[in-house]
């Protein structure tokens, strides 16, 4: 039997899953005018300089990212938004005009701004028209913030998102507005999109081009993450093929829960700690319920973003020590904000090179005053003894010594307030910049623990910067240099009695876990999704197998041949039923 | 009051960046600043309206100036304009 393939889309599967619902198309320049009369002008004014300011906040992050990812001169649009933001004759006549004519500011600010985008549509000039939907961008920005919430509110039903593009933060608040999936045109498999949908458990294919126009809202569509597949109208044929799929995936589902209470250990006895990584609060319930044996790494990001400024310690010991407590007795690894490379710096720095520039470990000991903020919150919230503090980008000695006075003076602080916490909270470090690799002897001397951070160490040491689409592919996970270099951070953390874990996103792909149990690693951290079927995958291997495997990897010269060996060892070795549900 | 007309002489002609950092400029100073082309006048010190002027490079542009401060603002802009918007 052969399908009809002229409705499949093809992306890249960035996060595993089946869903079938309907298509909900998330354009950002759809807005509806509300033209009615207002009565209270003075409200109308205010929610308009809070529009203009969020808009104001929102351009300033996009325009830092613009001008890495487009460079200056690309970037300039965005500057010149932000200036219209404060266009002192544009404005002034706006709120002249609420003051008048008593409209909605939305109504007001639409007429206004279209009124310049006639003068340069008339241009027959096609820069001209692409300054007029620049401009049509802008307007669109303050009207959806004059009307903040509005959009949430119109997903009601289970859907599918399809958009161009998604930030982490449409992500989200998608995902609890009842997202079944995500379809984006572009991004890549570590866009930060991609990690948090599969982080969240929701299935998502990206870098589907031109899904948005291929795609009618309304549609029913399919979406297979595992695959990167997206069936549009699906024939019954096919949607009775992906119904029964469903279903096999849910029994399955349900199988994988009952290892919740089970050990991951290995059929000749080698326990590993399977921890979770946590993105957002809300991923807790579900890493409690798949058995995790704690958290290995809090993002403290979100924590961050979630605020506008720098959250007080109050608020982040709250939110800390929310964790400890439904983790415990288990531990929880926080790790100290690490913000820059692609993540946005909250100040404006212009970096021609943010992934080597101010990030992780750098800024905070630049910010001293905010990373003490940090650091007397974790303390504070470590009194049950279950919480670990971990330190990003590390990649001198030095670091580690001025971060751990820094520790103690915020100790002798809360001792003089007569403020309690764990006075031997252990304190680790991220190995993820090569120099920390190649020193990890030493480092793991100053350390009381390691956790490897395998998506930036990768492209670090490949020279690859992931988000570069032009690039992306020579991102490998299973280059031999980055198999060498995790067997030398495991052994020499091991000579000097440290435990070591793992945390970035390879340890998510079930491919490689045999390799890294057989490295010898005690602990794997991973996003809560993948919990159980990398349990089921450790208590079906033996630790002297994949002792074997990775010795064998450990000689071999290309990417090719490592990943040939351990797709062939998953086939012979792994049950079937996790290779058909999984991969 | 003070006019001058000027003659834009970059190839991208006036594009965003250049609109921004005439209105920039403009922003500097007390006076009054008109653009006028081609029958049109914009307020020299809005972006988005100094933005729907389309003047390609060999096109001319009036600029006025009314203001206790009208003499630097008249040079400093005039000068802007004849070094190519720095593009050249």
């Amino acid at each position: 039997m052969t399908d009809d393939k002229s409705n499949i889309l093809r992306g890249i599967g960035a996060a595993p899953g089946l869903a079938i619902a309907k298509a909900y198309l998330f354009k950002k320049e759809r807005e509806s005018i509300n033209q009615g009369y207002i009565e209270d002008i003075d409200d109308a004014i205010k929610s308009l300089d809070e529009a203009l300011d969020r808009s104001r906040k929102e351009l300033g992050k996009i325009f830092s990212l613009a001008i890495d990812k487009l460079g200056e001169k690309r970037a300039s649009i965005f500057e010149a938004q932000i200036m219209i933001l404060d266009d002192p004759v544009l404005i002034e006549n706006i709120k002249k005009r609420i003051n008048d004519e008593k409209r909605y500011p939305e109504y007001i600010v639409d007429d206004e701004i279209s009124k310049y985008q006639k003068l340069m549509d008339e241009v027959n000039e096609s820069y001209m028209k692409e300054r007029s939907l620049d401009i049509a961008d802008i307007k669109n920005r303050i009207i959806r913030n004059l009307k903040q919430k509005k959009w949430k509110s119109r997903i009601t039903q289970e859907v599918i998102v399809v958009t161009d593009n998604l930030t982490p933060a449409d992500s989200v608040l998608f995902t609890r507005a009842n997202a079944r999936g995500y379809v984006t045109n572009f991004g890549g498999l570590t866009s930060h999109a991609a990690i948090i949908a599969r982080s969240l458990n929701v299935p998502a294919v990206v870098g589907v081009h031109e899904a948005t126009v291929k795609i009618n809202d309304g549609e029913t569509i399919i979406i297979d993450g595992f695959k990167g597949i997206v069936v549009v109208n699906p024939t019954e044929e096919q949607l009775a093929k992906y119904e029964e799929r469903v279903q096999k995936l849910h029994i399955y589902d349900k199988e994988l829960a009952l290892l919740k209470d089970q050990p991951a250990v290995t059929s000749d006895g080698k326990k590993i700690a399977l921890l979770s990584n946590l993105d957002l609060f809300e991923e807790m319930d579900m890493i409690v319920q798949n058995g995790a044996d704690g958290v290995g790494l809090v993002r403290t990001e979100q924590v961050f973003e979630e605020y506008a400024q720098f959250p007080s310690e109050e608020e982040q010991y709250k939110f800390y020590s929310e964790i400890a407590k439904k983790i415990y007795p288990n531990n929880a690894i926080i790790r100290a904000l690490d913000i820059g490379g692609d993540k946005v710096l909250p100040f404006d720095v212009k970096e021609a090179n943010p992934f080597l520039g101010w990030r992780g470990i750098r800024f905070l000991l630049d910010n001293r005053p905010l990373f003490k903020t940090q650091i007397r919150a974790v303390l504070r919230a470590s009194t049950n003894r279950n919480i670990k503090f971990m330190l990003p980008m590390i990649a001198s000695i030095v670091e580690i010594r001025q971060s751990r006075k820094l520790i103690e003076e915020c100790k002798k602080e809360l001792d003089a307030e007569r403020i309690h916490y764990d006075s031997d909270m252990q304190v680790g470090i991220m190995i993820e910049v090569p120099s920390a690799a190649v020193m990890a002897n030493e480092f793991a001397a100053e350390a009381d623990f390691m956790s490897i951070g395998t998506n930036d160490l990768i492209q670090y040491l490949l020279a690859v910067d992931r988000g570069n689409e032009i690039v992306s592919g020579l991102y490998q996970e299973f280059h031999p240099a980055v198999i060498r270099s995790l067997e030398h951070i495991i052994r020499e953390g091991k000579i000097k009695d440290k435990f070591v874990s793992i945390c970035g996103e390879m340890a998510s792909d079930p491919i490689a876990i045999p390799l890294l149990v057989g490295l010898g690693l005690d602990s794997l951290s991973l996003s809560p999704a993948q919990l159980p079927v990398t349990k089921r995958i450790i208590r079906s291997i033996s630790y002297k197998e994949v002792k074997n495997l990775a010795d064998e990897c450990l000689k071999l010269e290309t990417e090719c041949e490592i990943k040939d060996k351990l797709n062939h060892f998953f086939n012979e070795k792994i049950e079937e039923q996790i290779r058909t549900s999984y991969l | 009051m003070i006019e001058k007309d000027v003659k834009i002489i970059n190839n991208a002609g006036l594009h965003t960046r250049p609109a921004a950092t005439i209105v920039k400029i403009a922003a500097k100073y007390k006076c009054d600043f008109n653009l006028m082309k081609d029958g049109l006048t914009i307020n020299g010190k809005s972006i988005i309206g100094v933005m729907t002027l389309a003047a390609e490079k060999g096109s001319t542009i009036r600029l006025m100036f009314d203001g206790e401060d009208e003499e630097q603002a008249a040079a400093e802009m005039t000068d802007y304009f004849e070094r190519g918007f720095d593009e050249m």
